[in-house]
């Protein structure tokens, strides 16, 4: 290893090794099966729903899309880089009786968009469908303007305006499926695309759900997004260390399950939030409330994204850097077990 | 074409123009303050839109094919709850709580608690966006409505107005009307000075749009021929026209002055700018 190289690594534990063998660019593109949104709304429309009109600011190709636009050229509006007139626009739509899906990077929907998305949208209850993709740091290399740990902050003040979670392929299926024809806006918050399989088959979708994935007395994970895989792995690895980890896909942001976070507090001291997002103002903040407002005694640990900027790196580095991975889960988890309680 | 207004209607109509800036004037009291100016420069505007050209239905708001109307400078609706309330859209006394706790009539115009309002607005520069979605989602349904936004000349400074130019234009929403009102005026001072956004002539036929001159957004005739023009002459792109009007006007130590776009009017004022409402011929 060279000098330049360790210095590289010697803040972090990602090392040359991992580097070589974790990131992939073809392999990753080759994965980039779990954007389903163009594919659901193209089955939606199919089966005869032809209120769908899509709406993207030049993001109709990454955001996968696109295949809408061939089909049903007539709805689908392709707004150039303007996001806040798409936003609106697609307000103005949604006034006429038809259902607009954005479908857009995330950093440029929610963040650029809010005041957009809040007054449009989300003042006057529009059954706007937003997905904003490529959330957190998915976008790695790309640089700390295409990340996005904010959203969830930005968007959960916003009355009227349901938050969700898809962490796969047939999350997004489910959730556009079950939930196109929801009368108020609704965000939903998804990755890359890249992301590991999770459901072999579309889930149950409901405002206010979770599910359960693996059950286990010894800590209880409430994971969202990427995390909820990385959950899974760290079940896994701890499973051999004889740890049983309760892992739940808490995809309804906003509203929360509160029921099952409540029976986790009984059960628990301590429970963890995992969230690729800012730990301040997200996710883990979400459940802080439910868990104060109920006057329950549990130490709340939030795993996420420190309350920085982002560094910039291949997307499996700053999951491994961040301890957003399922050994960084599975640190976490090990040291809190071995605190005193 | 319509056919041009004739001399008993133009009464009509001045008197309408009459009642907004008198109920102006009424509803600003309740609150004790209130954006005169503004409302006062699109007083001939609104009339001659709302009682000769668009297409509504007063008892049925919801009209699937009526014409849209957004109120891009929100801030001037105390013009327009007036004209809803006469045409019966809502009773005349929901006008008497404006502004009061719960009311649904607020300086801004609120789509969900007031009927006629096509949109909400408050956030400048939105509501040409909104209306290039209404325009463009009506065409998908092929519907005959069209949809026209009233737009300040303040308002040019917003970038998302530009946005909206663009798409629109790009999409040849022929069904579409901008109004800019050019009464000159801003929150802060005169609009050429704050932030001159001349020559909006260019700029929006730049953009794609046909762009129609309005040398007086007062005068009825003139009013009535460049907002009939916009709206029913047969054209391939979107349509502005481009007001020049007078802020504050029909109040003579109102009119030409920025200093009455948001303000407030002692006993002695009001009592002089009722008798001049009066008075006035538009």
């Amino acid at each position: 290893m060279t000098e330049q190289e360790n210095h590289l690594y010697a803040e972090t534990t990602v090392t040359a090794d991992f580097d070589t063998k974790s990131w992939d660019m073809v392999g990753s593109l080759a994965l980039s099966q779990q954007l389903t949104t163009g594919k659901a709304l193209v089955e939606l429309a199919d089966g005869g729903n032809d209120k769908i009109v899509v709406c993207t600011a030049d993001l109709g190709g990454p955001t996968q899309v696109k295949n809408f636009g061939q089909k049903y050229p007539d709805r689908y509006f392709n707004f150039g880089i303007a996001e806040r007139n798409m936003i609106g626009a697609a307000a103005g739509m949604a006034t006429v009786g038809y259902i607009p899906v954005i479908s857009n990077y995330s950093f440029f929907l929610a963040l650029m968009g809010v005041e957009n998305i809040r007054n449009d949208i989300c003042y006057p209850n529009l059954p706007v469908k937003m997905v904003g993709t490529h959330s957190g740091i998915a976008m790695g290399f790309y640089g700390t303007s295409h990340h996005c740990n904010e959203d969830i902050g930005a968007l959960r003040a916003l009355a009227n305006l349901t938050v969700m979670a898809p962490c796969d392929g047939n999350s997004i299926r489910a959730a556009l499926t079950s939930l196109i024809d929801h009368p108020s806006p609704i965000y939903f918050r998804v990755g890359r695309g890249r992301e590991a399989v999770v459901y072999d088959e579309p889930p149950v979708w409901q405002i206010g759900g979770s599910h359960t994935l693996r059950t286990g007395g010894d800590m209880t994970i409430l994971a969202i997004g990427n995390l909820v895989h990385a959950a899974l792995e760290a079940h896994d690895i701890l499973a051999r260390e004889g740890v049983a980890l309760r892992v739940i896909d808490m995809y309804s942001i906003r509203p929360l399950d509160r029921e099952t976070i409540l029976a986790a507090a009984r059960e628990h001291n301590t429970l963890i939030t995992a969230e690729e997002h800012n730990v301040t103002g997200g996710f883990g903040s979400a459940v802080a409330d439910v868990l104060a407002e109920a006057g329950a005694a549990t130490k709340l640990i939030k795993i996420g994204l420190p309350d920085e900027y982002s560094i910039l790196g291949p997307p499996t580095h700053l999951y491994r850097h961040y301890g957003l991975d399922g050994a960084g889960i599975a640190a976490t988890v090990r040291q809190l077990l071995d605190e005193p309680i | 074409m319509h056919r041009p207004i004739v001399p008993q209607e133009t009464t009509t109509l001045l008197d309408k123009a009459k009642m907004v800036r008198r109920e102006v004037l009424r509803l600003t009291e309740i609150c004790g303050s209130g954006h005169y100016g503004s409302a006062f420069s699109i007083a001939e505007l609104l009339v001659v839109l709302y009682y000769r050209l668009l297409h509504t239905r007063p008892h049925e708001p919801q009209w699937a094919d009526r014409d849209r109307f957004t109120m891009g400078k929100g801030h001037a609706a105390i013009g327009l709850y007036p004209i809803l309330a006469d045409l019966g859209f809502f009773p005349q006394s929901d006008l008497d709580s404006y502004t009061r706790l719960g009311s649904p009539l607020g300086d801004h115009p609120d789509m969900r608690k007031v009927k006629g309002v096509d949109f909400s607005s408050g956030s400048i520069g939105h509501n040409l966006s909104v209306s290039v979605g209404m325009a463009a989602a009506l065409r998908v349904r092929q519907s005959a409505a069209r949809v026209v936004c009233m737009m300040g000349d303040g308002e040019q400074a917003e970038g998302q107005i530009w946005e909206a130019a663009a798409s629109a234009s790009h999409w040849k929403l022929n069904n579409l009307v901008g109004i800019v009102d050019i009464n000159a005026a801003g929150s802060d001072g005169f609009v050429r000075d704050v932030m001159n956004n001349e020559p909006l002539a260019e700029k929006w036929a730049a953009f794609g749009w046909d762009v129609i001159t309005l040398a007086d957004g007062h005068d009825l005739d003139q009013t009535f021929d460049a907002l009939d023009c916009a709206l029913n002459e047969p054209r391939e792109k979107p349509c502005v026209v481009l007001a020049t009007t007078v802020a504050g006007k029909g109040v003579s130590f109102m009119e030409g002055t920025w200093h009455w776009h948001l303000g407030y009017l002692g006993p002695a004022d009001l009592a002089r700018a009722y008798a001049e409402v009066e008075e006035g011929s538009a």
